[in-house]
């Protein structure tokens, strides 16, 4: 406590400084002149008492000092002091100081931006609580790698396992919704009732699932999302205890959660789920099969147990899942991982890459800056050199000039902020479908803290170097010669500043190269199919055709596709449910007939299964290789049949000729299907798809040869649709949602979307990075040409006077124009050669986020150099010029 | 005369016991008043008494408030707290404890 009152008492004297001051000197003066008065009464003459009560007394001055020093406030009275005096300095020069500040402001501002991005997406910890005891989970095949999950499986974790307090299984899903205005489709999720607990969401409205929602034949409830129960309802009370009619049947409304409350991951993509229903009370046979998966699964670890733990358990309910059903799960894995690195493990590499690049560029900026610095202290060499000559210590001048460019760092760094704030909102608002977790994005008291930090180290980086020249001049020489010179050695510094921003600028542009590479590269790489003038969208049928018997059905899907052929300027439509390029996935497992049966489904192989129409080839124009694709006579009463892509053919058959030969699809069809034909293969995973990818075999079916118990399940949830117009494809959305009522009308088209678009989308992240690397580059670029320029120009200022000379003693102008270039040319080359050297260490760490071009791509890197060594060398041409004009007589007698 | 210096570290003992028999006094009066019970043979620097007594004002051990004298000038009386009356038997002991050992050196020669 006593340190507190002391710390009180020191506060104190600092409010009242001047108070302070001059009581002492009154304490002083009173004491001085008792004691002249008392040897004047001694009988010393007054002059004479005077003298002797200052020699009595000492210095008045230097006690002055120490006794206001005994405070211990020095320090803060020269750091106002100097930034007083810096203040005063910066806006004396008033150009410079907007240069330095400008650029200090797109370094700082760029990084913070990024920064609250990574903060956001990266670093915050997601919003539910204890989100470290969170982990998804996923299930692994032999053969395939990692996939959903089926829910009787799910069941049985939730019996087997002895690491989790809860355990909760999702489904992305959808459903008709009618009888509120016109009939929709919403999203859903579909979930265990203990998902909402288990993530530590409370309903702002009503309640959570009960368990006996979660069961076949439970009554069916809803909760709907804070946005959906805000837009479809307007936020009412009410909606408590209502009904919704969804796919035809009436769900109670039991409860609302927060409109802020989302769960995305890469297994439900970024779209928001309208209402949640327990999973446990579908009907759907996907939910009910343990040989279909569709399901994922979330779970919260208990207290004290590691992910170590928890995936050793999990191992264990595989395996013993694995004996008890040896004919589905033989040989199956349950993979457990981190939710927080699920949700951001597609985005993070590209995050990390983007971060170090804007940091490079926040060096260039301080190398620019420093640069400046250093021109304009040499201007400052007297006013430092008689300072020290009056004995200011080298330690105070260097302060004194960290002061100045840390202030002008922090003034950077707010124009920074304003920049960062205005330019993440603009650029998110850009890219909204690239990132999860975009709401957490924003200025939070961190953002704020890594602004200040990154300013503050900018400040004593950039200032460090020219202050402690400044701080070591040579006294005698700079008051002598009066800031002249022309030895090489003085520019050490600057020379090193433009090599270390050239090579910080190559290592930049060829990163932005690189992505640009890929991404033109990714352009043109063809995905199997011709994506222009195709227009996509989905159709929900209503309950009257979905719960109709299947020749109504079948009779509905062939009617509806012949409306849509009649809408003019349409030339082609198929019906696509199952598999759909870049949207959706389905497999199904098959064996040769003719070979063995494997002895179990695990182990037998899988393909891409696409249920489409028999002019699906003329929509997305896929080659037909051999044979013949679906007709529109491959229906119920005709001999089932299917077409193979040619990676199945070349998987499967080899040499031989797989037309006329029969697959068994027990799964699904009592017959084998015979191939008819062979088709070229399509980029299912999006034109980055790798060889690796999963499920590389691909073949085509009719849904309307579907079995009748299994047409409802597979043909009429979610239907798709991809028609080819004559031109402009988004424009037929409304002509074919016209027919599609006309047709129907509580039918309900939605996501309507050009294949385009949806190409375009897959290659979002890739165009967000290289954006943004490009931007950063070329900032680079501009910023180390200024630099480059800056210095050139100064030290060519400088040798005005040599120049001159030499021009005096016959030097040609040419001659002139070879020295300050070449002097130029050799720093660039330097730069470059450098930055390459390091450039091919550290592209190596964003090889995740290239496709298709080596991260040592030898066009790239040689591109780079040429165009570095031509911009260094337009910026040295520049002053190189002035310096040849320069009139030996001028420069002699001023320079 | 021949005047000598304080020891070093002692000033704050001299001042601590200067106020603690006299009560009040302002900077002018305690100068005068530990060369006159020294005999003059005590010669404190007078203004070095004023950075000390900022540090005694710093750590709790005096109060300082403005004041008369007696020739009606305004003066800045210092006045002992009980913090100082502590510190003044630290310091004492701490002396006691110098001047002993010194003591025993100089007769053991």
């Amino acid at each position: 406590m006593n340190w507190l009152r002391e710390l009180a008492r020191r506060l104190g004297m600092l409010m009242h400084r001047r108070q302070f001051d001059t009581d002492l000197e009154e304490e002083m003066r009173l004491h001085l002149e008792l004691r002249q008065q008392q040897q004047i009464e001694c009988g010393m003459a007054p002059d004479d008492a005077r003298a002797a009560a200052r020699r009595g007394f000492g210095n008045v001055t230097s006690l002055k000092e120490k006794s206001h020093m005994t405070w211990g406030w020095e320090w803060f009275e020269q750091l106002v002091e100097d930034i007083r005096y810096g203040l005063r300095m910066l806006g004396k020069s008033p150009g410079f100081t907007a240069v330095a500040v400008l650029t200090l402001a797109l370094g700082i501002g760029a990084n913070t931006a990024l920064f609250s991005v990574v903060n956001g997406v990266l670093l915050n910890p997601l919003p539910y609580p204890h989100p470290d005891q969170i982990v998804t989970m996923a299930g692994w095949f032999p053969g395939y790698g990692e996939s959903s999950i089926s829910y009787p499986d799910f069941r049985d974790w939730v019996r087997l396992n002895h690491v989790f307090s809860s355990l909760a299984a999702y489904r992305q899903d959808s459903f008709n919704l009618t009888g509120q205005g016109e009939a929709e489709q919403i999203t859903t999720m579909d979930v265990s009732a203990s998902f909402f607990a288990l993530l530590g969401v409370n309903p702002i409205l009503g309640r959570d699932f009960s368990s006996a929602e979660d069961q076949l034949g439970g009554p069916p409830a809803v909760i709907l999302s804070g946005g959906f129960w805000k837009m479809k309802f307007g936020s009412s009370q009410e909606i408590i205890g209502k009904t919704l009619n969804l796919d035809g049947t009436d769900y109670t409304v039991v409860g609302v959660v927060p409109e802020n409350f989302y769960f995305c991951c890469s297994s439900t993509g970024f779209r928001l789920s309208d209402v949640y229903v327990p999973i446990g009370a579908s009907k759907d046979p996907p939910v009910r099969d343990r040989r279909m998966i569709s399901a994922w699964a979330v779970g919260r670890m208990k207290q004290g147990v590691t992910l170590a733990q928890a995936r050793a358990d999990m191992d264990g309910v595989a395996r013993s899942l694995g004996v008890a059903y040896p004919d589905t799960d033989k040989d199956t894995g349950i993979v457990v991982t981190p939710l927080e690195q699920v949700m951001v493990r597609y985005i993070r590499p590209y995050l990390l890459v983007l971060l170090a690049a804007v940091g490079f560029v926040l060096l260039i900026a301080c190398v620019n800056v420093a640069n400046l610095l250093l021109a304009r202290s040499a201007g400052r060499g007297r006013e430092f050199a008689i300072r020290a000559a009056l004995g200011a210590s080298q330690g105070r001048v260097i302060r004194q000039l960290l002061t100045e460019s840390v202030l002008l760092a922090m003034t950077g760094g707010a124009v920074g902020l304003l920049l960062a704030s205005w330019g993440t909102r603009a650029a998110l608002a850009a890219l909204p479908s690239v990132l999860p977790r975009t709401s957490d994005v924003r200025l939070d008291p961190r953002v704020l803290l890594f602004t200040l930090v990154i300013s503050l180290a900018a400040g004593v980086l950039f200032g460090l170097a020219p202050a402690l020249k400044t701080a070591h001049p040579d006294l005698h020489e700079t008051l002598k010669e009066g800031g002249r010179g022309a030895s090489g050695a003085r520019y050490r510094a600057q020379n090193i500043f433009v090599v270390v921003e050239m090579a910080l600028a190559v290592v930049l542009l060829i990163g932005a190269g690189l992505t640009i590479r890929t991404l033109v590269g990714l352009w043109s790489v063809s995905p199997g199919f011709d994506p222009h003038n195709v227009l996509s969208f989905r159709v929900g049928f209503p309950p009257s055709i979905s719960n109709a018997d299947a020749s109504t059905i079948r009779a509905s899907l062939r009617q509806f596709t012949e409306k849509i052929a009649s809408v003019p300027g349409v030339s082609a439509v198929s019906l696509t449910t199952g598999a759909k390029p870049l949207d959706h996935e389905s497999g199904l497992i098959f064996w040769r007939e003719g070979q063995p049966k494997p002895p179990n489904e695990v182990s037998m192989p899988y393909a891409l299964w696409y249920r489409v129409g028999p002019d699906y080839l003329k929509v997305m124009k896929i080659p037909l290789l051999r044979g013949r694709f679906l007709t529109a006579q491959d229906d119920a009463n005709s001999p089932g049949v299917c077409v193979i892509d040619e990676n199945f053919a070349q998987k499967f058959f080899g040499n031989e000729d797989p037309i006329g030969k029969r697959l068994n699809f027990s799964l699904v069809y009592t017959q084998p299907l015979q191939i008819v034909g062979v088709v070229g293969h399509v980029k299912q995973y999006g034109l980055d798809e790798t060889a690796n990818s999963p499920m590389q075999a691909q073949f085509y079916m009719s849904p309307l040869q579907l079995p009748d118990d299994q047409l409802k399940t597979w043909a009429v949830s979610a239907t798709g649709y991809v028609i080819r117009t004559q031109d402009s494809p988004s424009a037929f959305a409304g002509a074919v949602r016209d027919a599609l009522l006309e047709f129907d009308s509580k039918a309900a088209l939605y996501q309507p979307e050009t294949m385009d678009t949806i190409i375009a989308r897959s290659l979002a992240a890739r165009r967000f990075a290289m954006i943004l690397l490009a931007v950063f580059a070329a900032l680079a670029l501009v910023l180390a040409s200024i630099g480059i320029y800056g210095v050139i120009s100064y030290i060519a200022g400088q040798r005005t006077h040599e120049i001159g000379l030499r021009m005096a003693l016959g030097a040609q102008r040419s001659h002139v124009l070879k020295i300050v270039l070449g002097q130029g040319a050799r720093l660039a080359l330097l730069g470059v050669v450098i930055g390459l050297a390091a450039a091919a260490g550290l592209t190596r760490l964003m090889t995740t986020i290239l496709y298709g071009v080596s991260a040592t791509d030898p066009l790239t890197f040689s591109a780079v150099a040429i165009v570095l060594t031509l911009v260094a060398l337009v910026a040295c041409y520049i002053p190189a010029r002035r310096a040849m004009r320069v009139d030996p007589v001028v420069a002699l007698r001023y320079g | 005369m021949k005047r000598d210096e304080i020891p070093p570290g002692t000033l704050y003992l001299l001042i601590l016991k200067t106020l603690a028999r006299s009560g009040e006094m302002h900077g002018y009066e305690i100068a005068n008043f530990i060369q006159r019970i020294s005999d003059d043979i005590l010669q404190v620097e007078e203004g070095s008494l004023y950075p000390a007594l900022q540090r005694m004002l710093i750590k709790g051990w005096v109060t300082a408030k403005w004041g008369t004298t007696a020739g009606n000038r305004r003066a800045r009386y210092y006045q002992l707290t009980a913090a100082g009356r502590k510190q003044l038997t630290v310091e004492m002991s701490q002396f006691e404890r110098v001047i002993g050992a010194i003591t025993r050196v100089i007769e053991a020669v």
